[in-house]
């Protein structure tokens, strides 16, 4: 995983790859409930959030989960109780299988697949089974309205996303990670390289349109219509409790910074800084201690993206479902098409 | 075994972690947490009242439409993505044709809009 002068064998590098891992899923998640869901929103809506358990309430995530741990764990008696048991960890799985794929810094990545953006692209879309099979196991009328809500946005909302990505991927010339964070970084704007290159400058319609497709994929408002507290009463959750809720709670916010992650990788130059700065030529020539920054940088970037998502989440209310599904269908897909023909015709021109 | 394998089975211990780290804390939580189901309790949560006929009530769906435009767009992207990664290898030849396979597809999309799919009633 890191550069160092010992060989590690590889049941070591695995196990830091994993213990990496489960920090790139639990910190984001952690650090964007607290600063956002608990302190962001309570200053926007004039209060000042939790203050008792520790320094400005710092502690109350550790006291949430002491909390869910001893709540009883109800399902209802008609329910499918195996498969209701089983999906919040579908969720969480999902997650983890997403973050694999993030590079923090030219040797601290977890893989390095050649095909790493079409990977994430496919697994991200394993929580819909999970949330699909939550609101069907429930044996409930709000979860299952909620469950087949959840599933019609997100499968509308993944092709915005996936075409979205395209653009980027014409630019780089590669679908690699590590190779779209070099593309950015030793790029030129008009042959000064103080910036780099990142793709945000011409792929902005693309930033956009994954952003927001970030933002229904993770059913945040205004596409909360699959969970609308007021007329589904959380659907596809209501009928969890205890740590199973807490493990979709965990589940939604990790995945906002997973894909806050990826999102700062495809257009804001990820863990990189531009290698003019240091007259780096290529990838081989970024020193180990980029390593230990390259993660900061990436937090910061994380932390950005995550405060736009939460930003446009307390402000907006909610869509209608047919809005939701003619905004996806009419379009956010033809312009994210435009976007790769024009892409496209411009790389090829150039 | 080979780099590439590896990287694969890496995925494979992030799933397993994934397992592992929710069964301990499920573990964690069936120690502490106390189990004293009542009839009222497990009973379907319908807004306290109480739940009528089956759980598993039949609506319309109106998603199947959708379901299948995304089968088309969703396989239109896997073939444009490796075309993507080579744009410049391709060339113009390339762009022409997958211009047309994308505008081909496109027709579908708008043929389901004029027979109104996408409208939501």
């Amino acid at each position: 995983m890191l550069a160092l002068a010992v060989e590690i064998p590889y049941w070591g590098q695995s196990l830091l790859r994993v213990v990496g891992g489960i920090a790139a899923v639990l910190l984001p998640a952690g650090t964007i409930v607290y600063l956002f869901l608990f302190k962001m929103m309570s200053f926007m809506q004039s209060r000042l959030g939790p203050m008792e358990a520790g320094p400005y309430g710092s502690m109350q995530l550790i006291a949430e989960v002491g909390k869910w741990l001893q709540k009883e764990d109800i399902a209802p008696e008609k329910a499918d109780v195996h498969i209701f048991r089983m999906a919040p960890i579908i969720v969480l799985v999902s997650t983890f299988l997403l973050v694999a794929v993030v590079p923090f810094g030219p040797q601290a990545y977890f893989t390095n697949f050649e095909v790493g953006i079409f990977y994430a692209l496919a697994v991200g879309s394993i929580s819909v089974i999970g949330i699909l099979i939550a609101g069907w196991a429930s044996a409930n009328k709000y979860s299952l309205l909620g469950g087949l809500r959840a599933a019609g946005q997100l499968i509308a909302y993944e092709l915005p996303m996936v075409l979205a990505v395209v653009g980027v991927v014409i630019q780089a010339g590669t679908m690699n990670m590590q190779g779209i964070v070099v593309a950015q970084n030793t790029g030129e704007i008009f042959g000064w390289g103080g910036l780099g290159f990142p793709f945000i400058i011409t792929q902005f319609v693309g930033f956009m349109i994954f952003m927001i497709a970030v933002q229904a994929e993770l059913t945040q408002a205004p596409f909360d219509m699959p969970i609308a507290e007021s007329e589904l009463v959380s659907g596809y959750m209501t009928e969890y409790s205890g740590f199973r809720f807490l493990m979709f709670f965990i589940g939604e916010f990790a995945t906002a910074g997973v894909f806050a992650f990826i999102a700062s990788v495809l257009f804001l130059g990820g863990w990189g800084v531009p290698f003019a700065w240091f007259g780096w030529e290529t990838l081989a020539d970024v020193p180990g201690w980029m390593n230990v920054a390259g993660p900061v940088i990436m937090l910061t970037k994380m932390l950005l993206l995550t405060f736009l998502i939460m930003w446009v989440r307390f402000s907006y209310p909610r869509f209608r479902e047919d809005q939701l599904q003619t905004f996806a269908w009419k379009f956010l897909i033809p312009l994210a098409l435009a976007n790769i023909v024009v892409t496209a015709i411009i790389k090829v021109a150039v | 075994m080979s780099l590439f394998l590896r990287d694969y089975l890496t995925v494979v211990w992030f799933g397993l972690a994934a397992l592992v780290l929710a069964g301990l804390l499920l573990g964690v939580a069936a120690a502490v947490r106390p189990s004293r189901p009542t009839p009222q309790k497990v009973m379907a949560y319908e807004s306290g009242v109480d739940p009528v006929g089956t759980g598993w009530s039949q609506s319309q769906v109106r998603y199947y439409v959708f379901a299948l435009l995304f089968v088309i767009f969703d396989v239109e992207a896997i073939f444009i993505f490796p075309w993507a990664a080579n744009v410049e290898r391709y060339g113009t030849f390339g762009l022409i044709v997958m211009i047309a396979f994308i505008v081909l597809l496109l027709d579908g999309l708008v043929y389901a809009w004029k027979r109104g799919l996408l409208r939501w009633v």
